[in-house]
């Protein structure tokens, strides 16, 4: 629910003022900040004050230390509905012309250098490459629990789900140094002994080769054998977390709360640490979304009497219990049902017609509409 | 520490309350009056914590490399000791003892102190070793009393010469006050027992025997190592010493002087005394053996006679020679080897020669040792031996030396398991007693008696009760045999021996023709014993079985895709084979098998004996392997799979009704049959083999670094570690981290398959279902249409199918159960119908168990939506290798019985759940992880016990169970009262606990806790205490200096949810 007002400075504390600017323009609107509603929605309304109903924005904000970010899904907007000041400075690019490099710490003290080297032509080297915001991108890989963990571990996150890449990475046996009571002893440790080029682990440049293995999935792998450690990773291996002590321990995370941003975040938290991190960092998303340490199975219904199952009801209760499958687990991307749905569909179909390929070989009476589907 | 242990067991306990009221609400009974006190409530939910839980309680079949044997005619008990340093004694069935040597090094002789219950046993690490079988709690046990090791000569370090006072024999003298070791330096020590002290004085070395041999004979050459010491037989003081050179010479202990000299020229191997001690005999290395009279003359050169018996052309050694005489005739001579060394060197002899009469008995494998059992009264004028017992490498054998022809008798334990290797093993318990006849009926028919004669090794008394149930164990071999074992009591009787070779047509029936043994052959070899390792034809081997004991209906299911429906007969037949065959391949596209034949059935008419006849057989195209196979007898349906897919068949109407393939259009390896796929993992074979050897080695190593024979054997390891190609130590092992994908490799092949009467389509029609599983997670469920019995010939069985899952995490599908409305597991087949078990509940909701190698899933039926599950690899990092569903009776009360999921994981450890709700209950070590064979024998039996292969030869049983125990009980009667010592040598006397405590190969795992647990009563609380510190690694790198410790990570959200359904209930 939005609502839209022009200056009520009385209600200042339950309002946002909104200040909107696009090209030359600007536009001044307030929202109610107990009920921000949704990004599709503040989007829909952006459009609609700066009557740019067909032209495709990136919305970005300036936060409180003045670094210019991008509003692009509901969390991002929150967070920004949520800083406001009450003043909320909103920014709108062309997609076509949009500045990337214009996003992120610092932007805005630096934006008139960046400008300045934007616009003088001749110290324009290599074009801006295309690339689309992280919503339009899947996670891979992040970096969590960045404030429990020391500074000298790190626990990254492999999303096998969102990508075709092989994991790409061995482990072996290995013996490492650890500070106890009695001095220093050697332990047997497992490490990261190789990393196959263009898998999954080698690109997000989290994991490196001699990186010792601490723990699976909160699991520590301290008395467990190599052939434990494997097995553990690739049952886990759709959302594998591994907590690792870099070998090289110059890239470390170092949480800087002065940034104010972060309050006390974990991976299942709606806001995110900001720091100062290594080269790759994604995080704009909502974990959960993402969090299928619950994979579902999937039931393939064969139906023989179609005749007296009505289709229709079954596929009723199918909703249901997808539906209810979505709460529990919290699978789909997006939080979209009606997304979700669509896509297993089309992957039960694939396999529906399979297995009535393999029905009529073997000369049974299977017949296509009877095929229901539940998760 | 113990502050720990106390809050895990209150936790425990906690759970368990939640447990009992639900138990209450149910049953309907009241468990207050029982609360105070632990041990009879804790029973029943938590099965098997009694006495240390998990608990190995008796070795079956026949001890794996035996190395020595020993005989003791007074207490009437017999010894056989291992290369792995395990000793067994065996008396009447059921009487039984075990003892494991500390060091793992080969026991190369045992002796028994006659009449006393103890037992010397020499180690070739040159250790002496001292064995009393004790009485605790009314029940005799064996137990380690004192060991010496001979130390080097005075002035020499033992060390720079082992050799000179390596013992090569041992003669117990008959008083049991003194042991005379001959060693290879020539000298004879004298020790003290049971104190196992040296007497120094005593010793007598070889420069005191030369002094008293004429010149002629010394010429300055040693008389090389003691060979034989004998007592004589009516004067203990004099003992008869044999040296290797020839030399025999006939010794007086208190005069220290030479009685007699024996001046034999031929290398000595052994001597055997006439009981009358007028003469003696000796065997020597070129197949000779030669009487010597013992008179007064002292010198003799000569012996009375001399004989090469298989001469003359030149003959191997005889190794042990025994004189017995018979009150009805001549002597008894009998000897091992001897034969003539270009003909029949590579035999495995001992001859029986008694006047003209002559046998040689041609065993399969080397022999170890014999003796005779013969009359030991010193008052008889003969030996009269009655029963000649030979052990050989791989079975014992035991002759009737009574009865004319000297026909073997069968000994009532040591079954030899292994006579064809085991291919599968299958156990079943409560047999019906008429079955449990008819199968008793059938093997006697198959297998009558040779002899009349009693099992002569009959001491001790067998205490355990009776076996309340009859137990099968059936193994299945690679011959194409399949055995019934009595398993109900200690030891494992073979019932009856079922051929599914003569079905079929294969190579052995066309040299069927070999010349039979005719009477005029010499030597007059006779076949005996029956380990026979060399199978026709690989197709023949059993891979599945499955009975059912209600119908007497049996499916046993081989190498080449042959499944075998069979049905129990009393009657002798003769008929035609009925058979047809199941394309599995379903038409697909693209594969041919290159792997092995099928089976060809004999043709026309065959013979069959009396027991398990066939009625049907099917056949796999293409003729893989089969790899799951199930009976339903009450439907008449018989579901099996191979790597390829799976079928259903109705043998009473001989039709096929559902044939499914399961391939992966990817997978190619499936086509290419067993030969090409080992050709394929030839390298990771290797590789594991090497590990195994070297895991085995390093197993065996348990305390004693300083034994020289372990370090020996060490320095072995490591050469034969070196001896493989390097790249193996250059590279480190690495694993490839990589999810399980769709076209992995023989992802088709049916893991398992299984019949259940439950709802399938919608939740208020239930029916026959049958439901598979496959090594790539996939599980198929089929709706089965079974016509009534009236309308049985009219209408055919149907499958449709109902249900297709795919696991996500594509772990191969090991076991599949529904379970009924009360969660408990679906009774079998007849038997409801028999009034046998408790109707399932068909009111509540059905769930269907699957278990991947992975977790363990409980569905809701028919809408299969998850329920409950368990990741046990993601948590663990171990995967299910062995799966069984087990009813744990209480043992506090009669009619209270837990089910649960019992696994054996790829680690070697045994976890139990409760089901439904998938809770871990216990954990324990269970097999060495690196004994891959052993875990993967392993077979559950429905009452808490199970099985598994220690070495080829002999099953482990053990009991989670503290209602269900099968061991030894028994006792020794000892003849008089022995020496008491205090046994202060030995620091490790007191662990020592049941008949069984340890293991005859090392290939479990150790558990100290187990070992400190004796049969007390108590030791529940003991358990609690100690089972926490055995779960977790203590030792976390998190826990490092460094480090915030995050303690909110060890509790997990499925933590909570597991709790969650017991405090539901306790509130309820």
């Amino acid at each position: 629910m939005i609502k839209t007002h022009h200056r009520t400075p009385s209600r200042s504390l339950e309002t946002v003022e909104v200040k909107s600017k696009f090209g030359a323009e600007f536009r001044r609107f307030s929202l109610d900040r107990s009920k921000p509603g949704k990004f599709e929605e503040f989007y829909g309304l952006l459009q609609h004050v700066h009557r740019i109903p067909n032209i495709d924005v990136l919305v970005g904000y300036a936060d409180i230390h003045g670094d210019l970010l991008p509003i692009n899904n509901d969390d991002n907007y929150l967070k920004a509905i949520k800083t406001a000041n009450p003043l909320l400075r909103v920014f709108l690019q062309r997609t076509e012309d949009a500045d990337y490099s214009a996003f992120g710490t610092d932007t805005l003290t630096r934006k008139k250098n960046v400008l300045s080297n934007v616009l003088r032509p001749d110290n324009r080297k290599k074009p801006p490459i295309a690339i689309s915001l992280p919503r339009d991108f899947r996670p891979v890989s992040s970096i969590i629990d960045v404030d429990v963990l020391p500074e000298t571990h790190r626990r990254v996150r492999l999303y096998k789900h969102g990508s075709d890449k092989p994991l790409g990475f061995y482990i072996r046996d290995g013996s490492s140094v650890r500070v106890t009571p009695h001095g220093l002893e050697k332990v047997p440790g497992i490490f990261i002994s190789r990393l196959v080029q263009g898998g999954l682990a080698e690109s997000t440049g989290l994991l490196a080769v001699n990186d010792e293995v601490l723990e699976v999935n909160g699991i520590e792998v301290s008395g467990k054998s190599l052939d434990q450690v494997t097995d553990m990773m690739i049952a886990n291996s759709h959302n594998l977390i591994i907590t690792v002590k870099p070998a090289n321990q110059r890239n470390n995370v170092r949480i800087t709360r002065t940034s104010g941003s972060s309050g006390q975040s974990t991976d299942s938290g709606t806001s995110h640490p900001t720091f100062v991190a290594s080269q790759h960092v994604v995080q704009n998303f909502h974990s959960e979304e993402v969090d299928s340490d619950e994979e579902t199975d999937i039931v393939i219904e064969g139906n023989s009497e179609p005749q007296h199952i009505p289709v229709a009801a079954s596929t009723s209760a199918s909703v249901m219990s997808l539906t209810k499958s979505d709460s529990d687990h919290g699978l789909t991307p997006n939080g979209s049902i009606a997304s979700s749905e669509g896509n297993t569909c089309t992957l039960i179909a694939a396999m529906k017609v399979d297995t009535v390929e393999k029905e009529d070989l073997n000369k049974r009476s299977m017949e296509e509409d009877g095929m229901v589907i539940t998760l | 520490m113990q502050g720990a242990g106390l809050t895990d067991r209150r936790r425990h306990k906690r759970i368990r309350g939640g447990r009992a009221t639900q138990k209450k609400s149910e049953a309907g009974r009241g468990e207050e009056g029982e609360s105070g006190n632990p041990s009879a409530r804790a029973s029943p939910p938590k099965p098997g914590r009694r006495g240390g839980g998990e608990k190995r309680t008796v070795e079956h079949g026949f001890p794996n490399q035996p190395s020595s044997l020993a005989h003791d005619p007074k207490l009437r008990l017999m010894a056989i000791a291992t290369k792995s340093g395990a000793v067994k004694i065996y008396g009447a069935p059921g009487v039984e003892f075990t003892g494991l040597h500390k060091e793992a090094a080969t026991v190369t002789q045992m002796y028994f102190l006659p009449g006393q219950g103890s037992l010397l046993s020499l180690l070739d690490d040159n250790s002496v070793h001292l064995w009393e079988i004790n009485q605790r709690n009314s029940y005799s046990y064996l137990e380690e009393i004192r060991t010496l090791t001979l130390p080097g000569r005075l002035g020499f370090d033992c060390a720079n010469s082992p050799s000179i006072t390596r013992i090569t024999v041992i003669l117990l003298k008959s008083c049991c006050s003194m042991a005379c070791l001959g060693t290879e330096g020539g000298g004879v020590y004298f020790l003290d027992l049971p104190s196992l002290q040296l007497l120094d004085g005593k010793t007598l070395f070889q420069d005191e025997v030369l002094q008293s041999l004429p010149d002629d004979y010394k010429c300055g050459k040693a008389l090389g190592p003691v060979e034989s010491l004998q007592e004589h037989p009516t004067d203990p003081d004099k003992i008869l010493i044999g040296y290797s050179r020839g030399l025999v010479i006939l010794w007086g202990q208190v005069t220290r002087s030479v009685a007699n000299l024996f001046l034999g020229n031929q290398q000595l191997e052994s001597i055997s005394w006439e009981r009358s001690s007028r003469t003696f005999v000796t065997s020597h290395s070129d197949g000779a053996y030669m009487v010597w009279p013992v008179n007064s003359s002292k010198c003799k050169t000569q012996p009375l006679t001399s004989s090469i018996p298989y001469g003359p052309f030149p003959c191997k050694a005889i190794n042990k020679i025994l004189w017995r005489t018979s009150e009805t005739g001549s002597p008894f001579v009998i000897f091992s080897g001897g034969m003539p060394r270009a003909s029949y060197g590579d035999r495995h002899c001992i001859t029986i020669m008694q006047g003209k009469v002559q046998v040689t008995l041609d065993f399969t494998s080397r022999v170890i040792d014999f003796f005779t059992v013969h009359n030991i009264d010193p008052e008889q004028e003969y030996d009269n031996p009655t029963a000649l017992l030979v052990l050989v490498e791989e079975e014992l054998v035991a002759v009737d030396l009574q009865t004319p022809g000297w026909p073997t008798i069968t000994p009532p334990y040591l079954a030899p398991l292994h006579s064809s290797a085991i291919t599968c093993s299958y156990h079943i318990s409560n047999i019906p007693v008429k079955l449990w006849e008819r199968l008793l009926c059938a093997g006697k028919q198959q297998n009558p008696p040779h002899s009349a004669v009693e099992w002569p090794i009959n001491g001790g008394k067998n205490l355990a009760p009776e076996p309340l149930h009859n137990e099968l164990l059936l193994t299945g071999h690679e011959d194409g045999s399949v055995r019934f074992w009595d398993a109900s009591g200690v030891s494992l009787k073979s019932l009856y021996k079922l051929t599914t070779a003569n079905i079929f047509q294969t190579e052995a029936d066309h040299n069927e023709g070999f010349p039979q043994s005719g009477e005029e052959e010499w030597p007059p070899f006779r076949k005996v014993g029956c380990f026979d390792p060399y199978s026709d034809d690989p197709r023949l081997g059993i891979q599945k079985i499955s009975l059912c004991k209600y119908s007497s209906q049996l499916v046993v299911a081989g190498t080449a895709g042959q499944v075998l429906v069979m049905e129990f007969n009393d009657e002798k037949s003769e008929q035609k084979i009925s058979l047809s065959s199941v394309d599995l391949l379903q038409d697909r596209e693209g594969f041919t098998w290159k792997g092995h034949e099928r089976l060809i059935p004999k043709s026309g008419l065959v013979s069959f004996a009396s027991g398990f006849q066939p009625s049907f057989l099917v056949q796999c195209i293409p003729p893989a392997a089969v790899t799951a196979v199930t009976l339903h007898t009450e439907w008449q349906l018989v579901a099996f799979g191979t790597s390829h897919g799976f079928g259903v068949f109705d043998y009473y109407r001989q039709q096929a009704v559902l044939a499914r393939c399961t391939l992966h259009p990817n997978d190619s390896l499936a086509m290419e049959g067993p030969l090409s796929r080992v050709k394929s993992l030839k390298k990771s074979l290797r590789q594991s083999f090497r590990r195994i050897r070297k895991s085995r080695v390093s197993g065996k190593k348990r305390l004693t670094p300083s034994s020289p024979a372990s370090k020996v054997q060490e320095a072995n390891a490591q050469l034969a570690e070196q001896d493989g190609p390097r790249e193996v130590e250059v590279t480190p092992v690495q694993r490839r981290i990589e999810p399980r994908s769709a076209d992995d490799s023989l992802s088709g092949v049916v893991r398992c398959l299984y019949f259940a009467d439950t709802f399938l389509r919608d939740a208020t029609h239930h029916g026959p279902t049958m439901w598979a599983g496959t090594n790539a997670g996939s599980v198929y469920a089929y709706a089965l249409e079974v016509p009534s019995r009236e309308k049985w010939m009219e209408k055919s069985a149907e499958a449709v199918l109902g249900k297709e899952i795919q696991l996500m995490h594509r772990a191969p599908v090991v076991s599949i159960a529904v379970l009924d409305g009360r969660g408990n597991p679906l009774p079998e087949p007849f038997e409801v119908s028999r009034d046998l078990a408790k109707a399932p509940e068909m009111q509540g909701s059905h769930s269907v168990l699957i278990i991947s190698e992975e977790q363990f899933k409980v569905f809701t039926l028919p809408r299969v939506t998850a329920k409950t599950k368990f990741k046990l690899t993601a948590h663990e990092g171990s995967r299910v290798r062995k799966l069984g569903l087990m009813s744990f009776p209480s043992v506090a009360s009669d009619d209270y019985s837990e089910n649960c999921l019992v696994c054996l994981t790829n680690l070697g450890d045994i976890h139990i759940f409760t089901i439904p709700g998938l809770r871990p209950q216990m954990r324990y070590d269970c097999i060495r992880k690196e004994d891959i064979s052993g875990i993967a024998s392993c077979v559950f039996t429905k009452t808490g016990q199970g099985f598994y292969l220690i070495s080829p030869s002999e099953f482990e049983r053990f009991s989670l169970s503290a209602r269900n125990i099968t061991e030894p009980h028994c006792v020794v009667g000892l003849e008089g009262s022995r020496d008491h010592l205090s046994p202060v040598t030995s620091p490790h006397n007191n662990l020592q606990g049941s008949p069984k405590m340890s293991q005859a190969n090392g290939t479990h795992k150790l558990q100290s806790k187990e070992e400190c647990n004796s049969l007390g009563a108590a030791d529940g609380m003991l358990e609690d205490l100690q089972l926490p510190l055995s779960q977790t690694p203590l030792d976390s790198p998190n826990s490092s200096a460094d480090i915030t410790l995050d303690t909110t990570g060890d509790l997990t959200v499925e933590d909570v949810k597991d709790y969650l359904p017991g405090m539901l209930e306790c509130v309820n």
